[in-house]
């Protein structure tokens, strides 16, 4: 799933402080799992919000829901009747959901409430970590069900660099943490499969055009359009 | 050995003796003359010059410009290349302008990863990776071909193909497979990094004469002497992929402080030794970091001068 954290209330601060009447909409969806824009989160920043406009005496109306998804319409819809009584809406949706109140709403301002991060797991309880980062065209087959686009730092396809040790990527000296190096992941597991033949062949090159680097992309099934 | 190239570098393993290559670092600023005075240092003492692509990933003055100067001044680059920081055009187009200055090594990197550098914040390209930038070099150079499929008729790059190997980054065993990879992809010559591990170094050999690697691929060994016993430790701690035994610091912090750099020459003296023994290794790349002034003294002190004279 999508994977967000939320936003320094800081920053929503700044973007809201001129208004003074502000919903703020959480997403039943994603962001829930990972404990970021759901329906307890919007109630955690509500009353935050609230208490700081309260305390630095400014008028501020905040009020809260919860859509079931912000990235389909229906579910968006149901602000239709209501979102003009307020001069801007804070959305803890992903930055899909985000965008797409903004394409609905058009005259609206809606400021994001979560910084979106990544597709991925939970770890443990409140931790989250990276597994796809969405390139189009999938090689977990080759590579033993572990992702080197996600997973090493320079996504390599024939990896491992010069800079693992003892398991860990070069960057873990950096950011203060143990990463995994992904092609230490692939490796054992190929190993365990039995397939380590898999990693004798040099790569071909990788098609980024399904990427991000080919532009915004869209998936069209026939069978289900009306 | 047949050669493939004009590449001097080439020529000389070609002809069996023990190759001796170093490096110099551009500088962090526009002068002229930073480069071409390591090169002097440099000149009469070694076969090839690498010029480093943005080493830890902090900007420099640009290799392949640091490559013209090098051979405008009749001395034989080596063209280090990341794929970090250019995608599969820019490197292709780079290739292209090196071998318009007649530049006949290059060296196919991954790259140090961009947060170690002084740009922390910037993307990372890594449209391909070492392995398949030496793919990319092979074709151009001997099916004529861009990756587009683009034909050149003429103007084709002439380039000896090398790469890096590191025998002491994890997991141990997949080392050997890796280089396997890159003579699969068509490298020739290998400049290993820096070796202090003398037995692990060693053990990596086997297993590269096992596979026969040795035969296919020219494997250079890496050293770097240390100037003193606080970059060792430097070395040991804080530099990715770098083993430092322990007995080499205990070395270094039992000589006095003014002799640490003489101990330090004197540990890659006996190494050089070492491994002139070691069957597979045909030659030596010396990186003397900031200190090429030191180069000539060891290629000396080694019995590997004078250099051997080619056509």
């Amino acid at each position: 799933m999508i994977k967000a954290k939320p936003k320094p209330i800081e920053e929503i601060i700044h973007e809201i402080k001129d208004c003074s009447k502000v919903l703020v909409a959480g997403c039943n969806g994603c962001v829930t799992v990972c404990e970021a824009g759901g329906l307890k989160e919007v109630e955690l920043l509500t009353s935050a919000l609230r208490i700081y406009f309260m305390k630095n005496n400014k008028h501020m109306e905040i009020d809260e829901t919860s859509l079931t998804r912000q990235c389909d319409k229906e579910y968006l819809q149901e602000l239709e009747d209501r979102i003009d009584r307020y001069d801007a809406v804070v959305s803890l949706a992903c930055g899909a959901g985000v965008q797409l109140m903004a394409e609905m709403y058009g005259d609206k301002p809606i400021f994001p409430g979560v910084d979106t991060c990544f597709i991925g797991i939970t770890e443990e309880q409140g931790v989250w970590t990276e597994r796809c980062q969405a390139c189009g065209q999938c090689i977990l087959a080759s590579t033993g069900g572990i992702c080197p686009i996600a997973r090493c730092a320079k996504r390599m396809l024939n990896g491992p660099c010069g800079g693992s040790e003892n398991g860990k990527c070069e960057i873990s000296i950096l950011v203060g943490r143990d990463v995994d190096c992904g092609w230490h992941l692939i490796y054992e597991r190929l190993k365990r499969l039995g397939q380590l033949q898999r990693f004798g062949q040099p790569s071909d090159d990788k098609d980024w055009t399904l990427s991000r680097d080919g532009g915004p992309r869209i998936i069209v099934k026939e069978d289900s359009k009306v | 050995m047949n050669t493939t190239t004009p590449s001097r570098l080439e020529k000389i393993i070609a002809a069996g003796h023990l190759a001796v290559t170093s490096e110099c670092g551009p500088p962090r600023d526009g002068r002229a003359d930073v480069v071409e005075k390591k090169a002097q240092l440099l000149r009469n003492h070694v076969d090839a010059i690498n010029v480093t692509d943005n080493q830890t990933a902090v900007v420099r003055q640009c290799s392949l410009a640091a490559c013209i100067r090098l051979k405008l001044m009749g001395l034989e680059p080596v063209l280090q290349m990341v794929t970090r920081d250019r995608n599969r055009i820019a490197l292709q187009s780079d290739l292209l302008g090196a071998t318009a200055f007649g530049i006949h090594n290059v060296l196919c990197l991954t790259g140090d990863h961009q947060r170690f550098g002084d740009h922390p914040s910037s993307v990372n390209v890594f449209d391909m990776d070492s392995t398949r930038l030496i793919q990319t070099v092979k074709l151009m150079r001997d099916d004529g071909r861009l990756l587009s499929g683009h034909e050149m008729a003429e103007g084709r790059p002439q380039m000896f193909i090398g790469a890096a190997e590191n025998p002491f980054a994890d997991p141990f065993e997949i080392r050997v497979l890796r280089l396997a990879k890159k003579a699969a992809a068509g490298v020739q010559f290998i400049q290993t990094q820096c070796i202090y591990n003398m037995q692990k170094f060693k053990k990596w050999m086997q297993g590269v004469r096992e596979m026969g690697l040795h035969e296919k691929v020219a494997i250079l060994a890496g050293l770097t002497p240390m100037k003193n016993v606080g970059m060792a430790k430097y070395m040991k701690n804080r530099v990715p992929g770098i083993d430092v035994p322990d007995d080499i610091i205990k070395r270094l912090a039992g000589v006095p402080k003014e002799k640490q750099a003489e101990e330090g020459i004197q540990i890659c003296l006996e190494q050089i030794e070492e491994l002139k023994q070691e069957e597979g290794i045909r030659g030596f790349h010396i990186m003397a970091i900031e200190w090429e002034e030191k180069v000539p003294d060891i290629v000396e002190r080694a019995g590997l001068y004078p250099r051997p004279g080619v056509n």
